[in-house]
């Protein structure tokens, strides 16, 4: 089991010419749980978009699954959970119409939905404890439910490889904990995770693997730092907006 | 009753219902990504196919499918590059589109009547050949939105996600680009380019203050839209007023009358149930 699932070399990525990533070179192998660390701005985020096609880069290569990304069409294999959820213009949607949305990956564009991905639908909200708000609105649920939706979408494709961003930004403890248990049986059932993450939290102990960035580049590959300062205080909560990063585009979500 | 006798408004209803049903399909998805006024502007871009196709003898709702088509596109094309100078690009196209029809109008040989039937609509106008186009047209419409809804929901309600589902993304925006055009082209003979985004995204605001989900939303704004297809045709031919603007009032009525209930009902709900109030969010920050 040590085929890599993804592999960076040499990455660079700018926008509009102020360079984000310089040089990235990192390849995650199958099972590995692997975290991204660093501080706003450093360019983690950008990491994973790139990884995923999200963000183009401009030199150096992304394989995924020993394909390249551009050649790539076993979408999925991969569960991508965004920062957070889109607003989505005010027409309700309930939970498990979200988490539905998962199942495309594997059913494609014309295949109603069957049996099996209903049943998966049911696993995944079992599986971040949501079952029971399936038929709610997701606008009424708190901040840390609408990010186990979003990881339950993910799951509900059955993955190989799931890629978070930030999942914990934000989200209240119990939310945390949900989250980190569903992390748990993933990875136990063989699965790879690469996340952002600002701080690790309920987390800790699930990640294999912590890669820092530093100004663009790769400052620490290895074993998981020791938080430091007012960061390694149990009850600190560390929530920024994030959206530096992004460039803004006309009536994107 | 005795007006629905006639063919021309039995016409009038049949084409008034099937927009009525197919104008609020495809609307949610544009709510849905906040492109709520876009049937403006494609109506805006349509009638310069009107004003071409009056000029050259041709069919105007087929050559105005035709050129709302390829304004469609171009407005996806402008949207998916998320240029900042992107609305005034819309802006230009948006007048263009109207300055270019009224021109084209004026040459021809149509009178002003027959711009007004376009800006307004003229439902007892309708041809049979014409009730033939709308009811194709309307049809595919139908089927393609309800068809395709798991897929352009997931477009519309986060599209990096779609995208990583490795869904044809660019095909599905061009999809309800185009549907967008054809719905606007058809639903222009009911109630004509200036009122057509309210019949695709009045009965989707109606729908969504009562409903929960995404598809009892769609169920819901198509029922709306119907009813305020058909009782719009009914109300302009009892009381002799013009069924474009009568249709988009019941419309707009059915809203107020919605808002109000569900502001009455809401009000009660507490009143009668004290301590069913949702349990507040645990604190994430606890001052001592």
């Amino acid at each position: 089991m040590t085929s890599p699932v993804i592999t960076v070399e040499h990455g660079v990525v700018g926008y509009d010419g102020r360079p984000v990533l310089r040089d990235i070179s990192l390849t995650v192998t199958a099972g590995e749980v692997a975290a991204i660390l660093g501080a706003n701005g450093s360019g983690k985020s950008t990491l994973i978009r790139s990884v995923l096609g999200l963000v183009p880069i401009s030199a150096g290569s992304v394989t995924l699954f020993d394909r390249p990304l551009r050649r790539f069409r076993q979408w999925a294999r991969i569960g991508y959970v965004p920062q957070r959820l889109g607003a989505g213009g005010g027409v309700p949607a309930t939970v498990r119409e979200v988490v539905a949305s998962g199942r495309l990956a594997r059913r494609g564009v014309l295949r109603p939905p069957g049996r099996a991905d209903r049943s998966a639908v049911d696993d995944a909200l079992r599986a971040v404890g949501l079952a029971d708000r399936a038929g709610d609105p997701v606008s009424t649920l708190s901040g840390g439910q609408q990010q186990r939706t979003l990881i339950a979408r993910a799951l509900a494709g059955q993955p190989e490889l799931l890629v978070l961003d930030e999942p914990t930004a934000g989200v209240d403890a119990a939310s945390q904990e949900a989250f980190a248990g569903a992390l748990r049986d993933f990875v136990a059932g063989g699965g790879t995770v690469l996340l952002v993450a600002h701080e690790l939290g309920p987390l800790r102990p699930v990640i294999s693997r912590a890669v820092v960035v530093h100004e663009g580049r790769i400052a620490h590959d290895g074993a998981v730092p020791d938080p430091a300062g007012h960061h390694a205080e149990p009850d600190h909560d560390h929530v920024h907006p994030h959206c530096y990063d992004e460039p803004a585009g006309l009536w994107s979500n | 009753m005795e007006l629905f006798q006639y063919p021309y408004m039995q016409r009038a209803l049949i084409g008034a219902l099937v927009i009525g049903l197919a104008a609020p399909a495809l609307g949610i998805y544009l709510v849905q990504r906040r492109l709520a006024l876009i049937g403006d502007g494609v109506g805006h871009v349509a009638l310069t196919g009107v004003g071409a196709g009056l000029l050259l003898n041709r069919s105007p709702v087929l050559v105005a499918v035709i050129v709302a088509t390829i304004g469609a596109i171009a407005i996806e094309i402008v949207r998916a590059r998320g240029r900042t100078s992107g609305d005034l690009a819309l802006a230009l196209l948006f007048y263009g589109g109207i300055a270019g029809g009224v021109l084209l109008v004026g040459l021809s040989d149509a009178t002003s009547a027959n711009l007004n039937a376009y800006l307004f609509g003229s439902l007892t106008t309708i041809s049979p050949a014409d009730l033939t186009t709308i009811a194709v047209l309307g049809a595919a419409i139908l089927v393609t939105m309800i068809a395709l809804r798991p897929a352009l929901f997931a477009v519309s309600h986060d599209e990096e996600y779609a995208r990583v589902s490795g869904l044809p993304v660019r095909t599905l925006n061009l999809l309800i680009a185009v549907a967008t055009a054809v719905t606007v082209t058809i639903a222009m003979r009911a109630v004509g380019v200036l009122l057509i985004s309210a019949l695709m995204v009045v009965p989707v605001a109606t729908a969504q203050q009562v409903t929960r989900g995404f598809r009892s939303t769609m169920a819901a704004a198509m029922a709306l839209g119907l009813f305020a297809a058909g009782s719009g045709v009914w109300v302009a031919a009892t009381a002799d007023t013009a069924p474009g603007a009568s249709v988009v009032l019941v419309a707009i009525a059915s809203f107020l009358v919605v808002a109000v209930a569900g502001a009455a009902w809401r009000v009660v709900r507490r009143r009668a149930t004290p301590t069913a109030a949702a349990a507040p969010e645990p604190h994430e920050v606890v001052l001592s």
